[in-house]
């Protein structure tokens, strides 16, 4: 086998918690799916028959009772547990199943919608025997109004410096603003071996990486990783321009150093294959190399190698903020082949739902309602009279009649009482909404949430 | 009554066979395929059994027709497989004897008219099959229809223009789960027979991403040699025998399988994957007969560990006879050839030339080489890094400036892609070029090969059979303008990237293999020998 898929959806969103804290960010509704059902969409138009899920016990029960993710989902998930409250990070979780990856491994993140042709990332990770093969794409700025927001955006969040060489396919830097403190640092060892690297600032990490099956091993010697983003990934771009080990000198053999040692020492020994006097013969007979104007071979001699693909164009979204969140159901429904009305939904004829919008389910539209550019998820009740536009509202939700909603997000199970007038607002799960209120870019949540800080 | 029923028989035996004849060479000719010396003889012989045939006939059956009733037909049918002789076409006659039994009831004058109707159509027809003879023996220059078999089918990398030969080879691949690599952009129409494949598209698009039908470290090769990570017949070759032995790893025996046949079995898939990424070479060609041969020369009772440790062995020496110690060997004798103060001219990057290059420096020749180098592949580069850490004084030009150099050096060494049975070299694109400007100028050429790299074909032109590379690698960017960035909308423009050229021997003067330094002309001789050999 070649590649084992490892699904992540532990995670707890954090950067959302208006809307996840009572619903579980893999089931979080977008387009009227889960979330959760976008990445293994990808992973079985490519080809892949079975995916190893990480996640809660909520998600997984869940995922098993879901009847849709039954019939749409033929890939067989082997789901493994964890805790919640354990605090797990992504390289936590892959050692936790260290036992069950026998290859090379393709770690996708719950929150990754993307039309990418994967294809790209695998063969990178094929063709140069790459230790890691990543996925990132341009940012795209957020057009729509976010509910709750006040005043302007903020300076936007730390940036990544992602350097790259001339071709654009070799990953030679990699750093997050956070992390530097004055200026950002170059090796010179790197400069030396790519004198022209490109740095880019504005991109986006799909978080979906192709990892060779040595890096698990090298992670189960060292549990002070963590996090694969954090942590695994600057480490494994720093160390393909370390010195090697002969060159390491005597006097630097403090207790550290010596634990750094042996850590380095795994992961190339462990990257080496069997018959490697073979790829080495065939790599000195072939009149190729990556680069040129200096007097080395081909990849420096480096046994550790790293590659990113940059998608130019298509559809790569993380939803990990609200703001993601309402573009990506924006977005979302121009994926889908399925017509935006679902069968099932009762829609008045006296009613005028947008070309633009996708009724989910079991939803009762009644007279004179007109949603315009919304997603209505499974089993809401629209009463009568009720403008909708630009919205979000997920399952369960009742609206009813006269309501006037613009621009909002309505979580699960929610009642918007009559003649309501909400204007870009954020309304929790299970909230009531008095009749005649009038709200405007305003967060509505239960209090017991306003204590979770 | 019997003498005239078998006059009867015969005469029938002779209409069907006549008309057996006539459609089997019908239908030959109708296929196109040439007919072999004895074929065409018998087919002769044949019919001037069929003419003689219907001259006594043609009284006889005149005087029996008005006898013959329907049932005493089925009867001869019945007998008529006991009195045939042997030059009739056993296979259709007893099918065809009951349904031509029938035809007797027409009447004398319409059996007449109907074989004056058949001849006149074929004698229309002639003309039309001895073009379309004439046309397929022009373009099947390397058909060499042996004495004893029929015509061997062309390969299927030389018909891409024949639709035919293409819904064969979908069909071959679709069998075998083996994605198809559609060809891109406009052919120049002398090598439309040619695949052209461009780098944009790789075969990995449309397998799964987790490869089921094809073993992972196939899969990675291929990608290496579409993208030219590994390149160069030596790499290539080494690459491929690296890739099996992984297969022959990961392999496990089938139940109520034989190893000996299911793995052969199982790697022509993986050779048709290689083949749709880059067309092979003659070198992997060559390994890839010496594996198979190997796998069916496994005894049964060999237990699979066993077996498979064996197969890997040979692999191994395999590798170690014909490259490591052949270049070895190639480097002995030709550091014979080179002397102190010495001009070298190579071209383009041959691992052999280098290695010769650089052992001849390390046992303290005096010389230094001129690196020739061409577009779009500027291999030339590598080979001058190569050297050039190595110590050795070197001078680059491109092949544009070959003329105004070569008065300069003493010797061309050129490296191989393969050598054909007529003692023409095959070798990168530029490599005839420059033999023919080094023997205008009286210099000799010398060519390191291999003897694994010998292959039994015949060409005596480029067009036949080549490699057409992405047409996109002749664009280039300068100063930030790229002029042919829409090449494909000019519709009179077409960009051809050739990979190889055959030199003839006589630009040649000599060929240094690993059995010894032997002229051009004694290729043959070494494929005889190595083929009593085996």
């Amino acid at each position: 086998m070649e590649l084992q898929a490892v699904l992540m959806a532990a995670g707890g969103g954090s950067r959302m918690m208006d809307l996840t804290y009572n619903t579980p960010k893999p089931l979080l509704p977008v387009g009227n799916k889960p979330l959760i059902w976008y990445p293994l969409n990808l992973l079985e138009r490519v080809g892949f028959e079975e995916v190893i899920v990480i996640t809660t016990k909520e998600v997984q029960k869940a995922l098993s009772t879901d009847q849709r993710m039954k019939t749409d989902v033929k890939m067989r998930l082997d789901v493994v547990c964890i805790q919640e409250d354990a605090d797990m990070g992504t390289a936590d979780a892959l050692r936790h199943i260290q036992q069950k990856i026998k290859t090379d491994i393709l770690v996708v993140s719950c929150d990754l919608i993307t039309d990418v042709a994967l294809h790209e990332v695998v063969d990178l990770f094929r063709a140069h025997n790459a230790t890691l093969s990543m996925l990132m794409s341009k940012v795209h700025e957020f057009t729509e109004t976010v509910p709750g927001q006040k005043g302007k955006k903020k300076a936007g969040e730390q940036r990544d410096f992602v350097g790259v060489d001339v071709t654009g396919k070799r990953l030679l830097f990699m750093a997050n603003e956070a992390d530097l403190d004055e200026g950002l640092v170059l090796r010179k060892s790197i400069m030396r071996k790519h004198p022209r690297m490109l740095i880019k600032t504005g991109l986006l990490d799909a978080h979906l990486y192709c990892l060779k099956r040595s890096v698990v091993d090298f992670l189960v010697h060292n549990k002070s990783v963590t996090s694969i983003r954090g942590e695994l990934v600057p480490y494994l771009v720093r160390k393909q321009f370390s010195k090697s080990l002969n060159s390491k000198t005597a006097t630097e053999d403090t207790e550290r150093n010596q634990k750094q040692q042996d850590a380095d020492h795994n992961l190339e020994l462990l990257s080496t294959s069997k018959d490697e006097a073979l790829v080495q013969l065939a790599r000195e007979r072939s009149c190729w190399n990556d680069h040129r104007g200096d007097m080395s071979e081909a990849y420096h001699g480096g046994k550790l190698r790293c590659y990113v693909h940059i998608m130019e164009e298509g559809m790569c979204y993380r939803v990990n903020t609200l703001a993601a969140y309402i573009e990506a159901n924006r977005v979302v429904p121009k994926l889908f082949e399925e017509p935006p009305i679902h069968p099932t939904a009762a829609v008045s004829e006296r009613s005028l739902v947008g070309s633009d919008s996708i009724i989910g389910p079991f939803c009762q539209i009644s007279d004179k309602t007109s949603i315009k550019r919304s997603n209505v998820g499974t089993s809401s009740i629209i009463k009568e009279k009720v403008k909708i536009t630009n919205s979000i509202i997920m399952n369960g939700v009742t609206i009813e009649e006269g309501c006037n909603i613009q621009g909002s997000v309505i979580c699960n199970n929610a009642v918007i009482g009559r003649g309501a007038d909400m204007k870009y607002c954020l309304v929790g799960s299970g909230q009531r909404i008095e009749p005649e209120t009038e709200r405007t870019n305003e967060v509505i949540v239960g209090s017991d949430q306003l204590m979770e800080i | 009554m019997a003498d005239s029923v078998g006059r009867q028989v015969d005469s029938i035996n002779h209409a069907t066979e006549e008309d057996e004849k006539k459609q089997e060479i019908i239908r030959a000719k109708g296929e196109g395929k040439e007919l072999t010396k004895e074929e065409k003889q018998r087919l002769r012989k044949e019919k001037k059994q069929h003419k003689k045939n219907k001259k006594d006939d043609r009284g006889p059956p005149e005087k029996e027709k008005e006898k013959a009733s329907v049932p005493a037909p089925s009867k001869p049918a019945t007998q008529s497989p006991a009195h045939k002789a042997a030059p009739v076409p056993v296979n259709a006659s007893a099918s065809e004897s009951p349904v031509a039994a029938e035809k007797p009831a027409k009447s004398k004058a319409e059996l007449r008219a109907d074989r004056r109707a058949r001849q006149d159509s074929e004698r229309a027809s002639k003309p039309g099959k001895k073009e379309v003879g004439q046309q397929s023996t022009s373009s099947k220059p390397k058909a060499t229809p042996s004495e004893l078999q029929p015509v061997k089918r062309l390969p299927e990398h030389v018909q891409v223009d024949d639709p035919a030969a293409l819904k064969k080879l979908a069909k071959k691949l679709e069998r075998q789960q083996v994605p198809l690599r559609s060809d891109y952009g406009y052919k120049v129409s002398l090598f439309s027979h040619l695949h052209q494949y461009s780098r944009k598209n790789p075969p990995t698009q449309q397998i799964s991403i987790p490869v089921t039908a094809i073993h992972p470290s196939i899969v990675r090769l291929g990608l290496q040699y579409s993208q030219g990570i590994i390149a160069g017949s030596n790499a290539r070759s080494v690459a491929l025998l690296h890739a099996f032995k992984q297969v022959i790893q990961d392999y496990s025996t089938p139940p109520n399988e034989e190893l000996s046949r299911d793995l052969v079995n199982k790697l022509s898939p993986y050779i048709s994957f290689l083949s749709q990424c880059r067309p092979l070479s003659a070198s992997m060609g060559n390994a890839i007969k010496y594996i198979k041969k190997e796998i069916s020369n496994i005894p049964n009772q060999c237990k699979e560990e066993e077996a498979k440790r064996r197969l890997q062995e040979c692999i191994d020496s395999y590798i170690n006879e014909k490259i490591i110690l052949a270049s070895q060997a190639i480097s002995k004798y030709a550091i014979e050839k080179i002397s102190d103060g010495d001009v070298i001219l190579v071209y383009g990057c041959s691992s052999l030339v280098n290695h010769i290059l650089c052992e001849a420096f390390e046992k303290q020749r005096k010389f230094r080489v001129i690196v020739v180098d061409s577009r779009p592949r500027l291999e030339g580069r590598e080979a001058l890094r190569r050297l050039v850490k190595k110590g050795i004084r070197c001078t680059y030009v491109l092949i544009s400036a070959l003329s105004y150099i070569l008065p300069e050096v003493s010797k061309v060494f050129l490296g191989a892609h393969a050598l054909l049975a007529n003692g023409y070299v095959m070798s990168r694109v530029g490599t005839s070029q420059i033999a023919l400007v080094a023997k205008a100028y009286n210099v000799p050429v010398l060519v390191c090969c291999e003897t694994y790299k010998f292959c039994e074909r015949v060409q005596t032109d480029s067009f036949v059979s080549n490699e057409l590379d992405d047409p996109d690698d002749l664009i280039v960017t300068r100063n930030g303008k790229t002029h042919l960035e829409n090449w494909q909308t000019v519709k009179s423009l077409g960009l051809l990237n050739l990979v190889y050229d055959v030199t003839p021997p006589d630009f040649v003067d000599l060929v240094i293999t690993d059995l010894g330094m032997i002229p051009c002309t004694s290729v043959p001789v070494v494929l005889r020998v190595k083929n009593v050999d085996q």
